[in-house]
């Protein structure tokens, strides 16, 4: 019966998200037709994109604080009173998705009589919950503007999840009964969702980063913060993931060292996990390292999160090893 | 080049203005600024660039120069970088191909089926990555750097513990954020604000005119907290490398192991290990519980794998169950559960009537559905010695083609031989595999021109043509015994442990600067953050201000540059609340 209410409610998450992203991407449609912004004088790019004048504080050039000509401004105000209908619709969905996708996750454990994370399937659907949730709370602390790439990540996400990985309620294999399995997955689910918010933020820093170059800042790109708000929100994210992930790795490393009697094996889903942690520590030292932070520092934390989904699922799928038991 | 506050912390020079100057600044001189600044967050990278321009000078690069150079290259953030990058590229071989260590098996069909390919992989070991010497150089290289790395941030660090906050810049209307408040000062301003950063924290000094305050010296100290604990955490591998062992053994329900080299099927030990060093102890399996899925969602799954065992440590005994995450322990050494199989119970008699084998045979499995193979060898039978090749199949279907299991648990156990003869063998105390047969000087047993085969079940027996013959009685099962020592996990995993924690205080707690600051009527409030992301800096300095009574209302600081009141104006407030959302996430 919870089996059956958690399916339904997985499905119906992917078509409420599918709704939000529309009106996310409506949001971004009208924007568009608004006055394009160009890159403030106060504001000066360097060549790897960073803001000139280390201390100097940062001119914003969100949309809402370019003054147009006073016969525009009329018509400029109602389009943006829609744009901005559009948003708040697309944070309703939102909202009302993550309450069924969290009743989904809750009714999958109850339905396991476990945590609901023992295979590829429950994994994903757990970790995007983790994501949403971080942009609710964002998103009510007024970084509404990161809901078009988050409902893009978790409709397609969600929407792999129920149709590719789907697999029925059954009880774990008796190599993940243990209270590490609860630790490890939740550090590396939580940690992968920042992770991937992170990432989200870099990517974003790149194109706001590459729009303010050429001087075209228009739609979508207007309405987020300065590059360097961005990339400083983007640290955070990954500066709150790394230690999460490196405790993730090592209550592995504790539990292998219980179920196999050895702590570290180079099975292959450890090792991506040491490389994506590897990259990572590239990222933090990139952002002290004289010419690497900004743009490079960014791709790199993109390398990142490729390395992050390939160990999820490239690993899982292509390469058999000993964690293949939670397979699909 | 951006005039970033990291290289170019200005605060450690008694000339603010040079540094917060205009950007002209070429990178050669902003990082010689930053080298001999003792405390920058970057001592390694701005390091090796004063090293560089001092050898440049010289002209001649004599032998301790060069030396002295590759060093200061080594222990280079930019060093640290690319070394980072290529062990992560270095370790991703080892996990798309197979490796000797774990699948040697697999290695071997891969070099059959490329011999080319195969063969260069080979030479250049990437068929076990971990252990060559490329990468053994990767890592250590990493860790010479970050050894030297850290030792001159050590020192510095403990010089700094002692310093005083630095002296108050001149114009403080060019930091990042600045409140100035025209006839709001008292006489007893400073000390008030002494008071007040001490009660926030704050390590304070006192100057004429100024207060000077600085917080968040332990951010450094997780820093190198952090890459210490790297180094013990290798150290605490390589003692385990050095000094553990692990064996792995095959037990048959009713049968003992004893910790012995001997007993082993498979050893391997570190460099220092010595035989002495196994605690002698017996584990008798006394039986094994296996249960699989039978419901309709992943049919065949284990479900519970549990040994019972009676374990003697001393000549005490005592009954003791070992199960997939729950190890026997038993001195420094640990006894898992790594893996379980079919034996089958069998008497072969030979022509004469004699008992020639009798016992538990071990077959391997080769299936999910624990298809198993192996070999029954009657070396005494006389006159010619017996053998048999055995498929067992826990629950059997389709025997006349050849046979398949259809499901782990024995439900319908089925033994499937084909028999072999020959003359009898010298001894010669060479090692035989016991799961293959050397068919050499052996004949196969024929019926009507066709290799002779039947079924067994639990139970029956079979004669063979030409006399002799053999009974499978039942099946048993057999678990894989690891036994490990891994001396120095505790410093493995205290490591960790503690360069988590270190990499928290380093990446959580904010550094930051503030002065409060009197000339004439004038009070100044600024403040500096020296880390990314000044988030609740305006904040703080606002409360530091209201702490200290000056007016709400604040006027913009007459600098050159824009004030830093960058919290005015409605269009940012959803930016800052959106910072300090991140922020909050982003606590330990
Ligand atoms: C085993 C290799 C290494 C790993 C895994 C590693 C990891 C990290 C991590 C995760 C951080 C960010 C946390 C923090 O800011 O404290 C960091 C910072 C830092 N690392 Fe490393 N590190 C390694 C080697 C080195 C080496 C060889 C150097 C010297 C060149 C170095 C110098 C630094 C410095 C100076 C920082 C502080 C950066 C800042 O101020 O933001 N690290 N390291």
């Amino acid at each position: 019966m919870a089996a059956y209410w958690s399916n339904l409610a997985m499905v119906t998450s992917v078509v409420v998200y599918l709704f939000a992203l529309a009106a996310f991407a409506a949001e971004w449609a009208a924007a568009r037709r608004l006055e394009p912004v160009d890159a403030p004088a106060g504001v000066l790019v360097g060549s790897d994109g960073t803001t000139l004048g280390g201390g100097l504080p940062v001119v914003e050039t969100a949309g809402d604080s370019t003054a147009g000509a006073a016969s525009s401004e009329a018509r400029d105000a109602k389009a943006r009173l829609r744009v901005d209908l559009f948003g708040r619709m697309g944070l309703g969905l939102t909202v009302i998705a993550w309450g069924v996708h969290l009743a989904g996750v809750v009714t999958r454990g109850i339905a396991a009589e476990r945590f609901p994370w023992g295979n590829m399937y429950e994994f994903v659907t757990a970790a995007l919950l983790f994501v949403v949730t971080i942009y609710l709370v964002l998103a009510f602390r007024g970084v509404r503007w990161l809901g078009l790439p988050v409902t893009l990540l978790v409709v397609i996400g969600q929407g792999l999840a129920v149709t590719v990985l789907y697999v029925a309620v059954a009880p774990l294999v008796p190599a993940l009964h243990s209270v590490w399995f609860i630790i490890h997955i939740v550090a590396a689910a939580v940690a992968g969702a920042a992770f991937n918010v992170g990432g989200l933020l870099s990517i974003l820093y790149l194109m706001k980063t590459r729009a303010v170059r050429r001087g075209k800042v228009r739609g979508y790109l207007a309405k987020l913060p300065s590059p360097q708000r961005i990339d400083e929100l983007a640290y955070k994210f990954h500066a709150f993931a790394f230690p999460l992930w490196t405790f993730a790795i090592a209550a592995g490393a504790v539990w292998a060292e219980y179920a196999w009697g050895r702590f570290w094996g180079w099975d292959p889903k450890e090792t991506w996990s040491l490389v994506t942690w590897v990259v990572y520590a590239g990222y933090l030292h990139a952002r002290a390292t004289a010419g690497w932070r900004g743009k490079r520092a960014a791709v790199v934390a993109i390398v990142g999160l490729v390395c992050f989904w390939f160990n999820f699922v490239g690993i899982n799928l292509l390469v058999s090893g000993l964690h293949s038991y939670a397979g699909i | 080049m951006p005039a970033d506050k990291h290289l170019l912390d200005p605060f450690e020079q008694p000339e603010a203005e040079a540094a917060f100057g205009p950007d002209g600044a070429s990178e050669a001189t902003a990082e010689a600024a930053a080298a001999e600044a003792p405390s920058g967050g970057t001592g390694g990278a701005s390091a090796a660039k004063s090293g560089t321009s001092r050898t440049r000078r010289s002209g001649t690069l004599r032998a301790s120069e060069t030396l002295r150079w590759l060093w200061t290259q080594l222990t280079s953030m930019r060093t640290a970088l690319v070394l980072l990058f290529a062990l992560a590229l270095a370790a991703i071989p080892g996990s798309l191909l197979p490796q000797r260590p774990t699948s040697p098996v697999r290695v071997r069909e891969f070099i059959t089926a490329n011999p080319q390919l195969g063969g260069f992989y080979n030479a250049i070991g990437m068929f076990d990555v971990y252990a060559s010497p490329w990468f053994a150089a990767i890592y250590l290289l990493l860790f010479v750097s970050l050894v030297g790395c850290i030792i001159p941030r050590v020192g510095v660090y403990l010089r700094g513990l002692r310093a005083q906050p630095p002296r108050t810049p001149r114009n403080l209307g060019r930091l990042p954020a600045h409140l100035a408040f025209s006839g709001a000062s008292t006489p007893e301003v400073l000390d008030r604000a002494e008071h007040l950063l001490r009660t926030r924290r704050f390590r304070v000094r006192r100057l004429p005119d100024s207060v000077s305050a600085e917080r968040g010296y332990v951010r450094e100290l997780g820093n190198l907290v952090f890459h210490v604990s790297l180094v013990f955490l290798l150290c605490g591998i390589a003692w385990g490398a050095l000094f553990g062992y692990k064996g792995s053994v095959a037990v048959v329900e009713g049968q003992s192991f004893s910790n012995t080299l001997t007993q082993f099927d498979d050893f391997t030990s570190g460099g220092a290990f010595r035989a002495g060093q196994l605690v002698p102890f017996t584990v008798t399996l006394d039986s094994f519980e296996a249960k699989f899925e039978t419901g309709p969602v992943q049919r065949g799954a284990a479900r519970v794998f549990r040994a019972n065992t009676t374990t003697t440590v001393d000549g005490v005994s005592s009954q003791q169950t070992l199960e997939v995450n729950h190890p026997l322990v038993v001195g420094d050494s640990t006894v898992h559960l790594v893996g379980h199989g079919y034996a089958v119970d069998v008497t072969v008699t030979d022509a004469g009537g004699d008992v020639a084998f009798e016992g538990p045979v071990i077959l391997l499995p080769q299936d999910g559905n624990f298809l198993s193979v192996g070999v029954v060898k009657a070396p005494y039978a006389r006159p010619e010695r017996l053998a048999f090749e055995a498929l067992f199949l826990p629950t059997a279907v389709d025997t006349e083609n050849g046979g398949a299991s259809v499901f782990p648990d024995a439900l319908n156990p089925l033994l499937l031989l084909n028999a072999w003869s020959g003359p009898p063998k010298q001894a010669t105390g060479a090692p035989e595999n016991v799961y293959s047969l050397d068919t050499t000087g052996l004949t196969q047993f024929t019926v009507d021109g066709k290799p002779l085969r039947f079924t067994l079940a639990p139970g029956e027996g079979f004669d063979l043509p030409g006399g002799g013959s053999i009974a499978f009685h039942d099946w048993k099962r057999w678990v894989s015994l690891q036994v490990s020592s891994t001396p120095g996990l505790w410093l493995v995993f205290g490591s960790v442990l503690v360069a988590v924690a270190g990499l928290c205080l380093s990446l959580f707690v904010r550094p930051r600067r503030v002065w409060v600051k009197v000339s004439g009527d004038r009070v100044e409030v600024a403040g500096l953050d020296r880390t990314e992301g000044r988030g609740g800096l305006d904040d703080e300095l606002v409360l530091i201000a209201d702490g200290l009574g000056l007016a709400p209302a604040p006027t913009a600081g007459a600098g050159s540059n824009p004030p830093a009141t960058a919290s005015a104006g409605p269009a940012t407030d959803a930016d800052h609340a959106a910072q300090r959302a991140a922020e909050d996430e982003g606590k330990c």
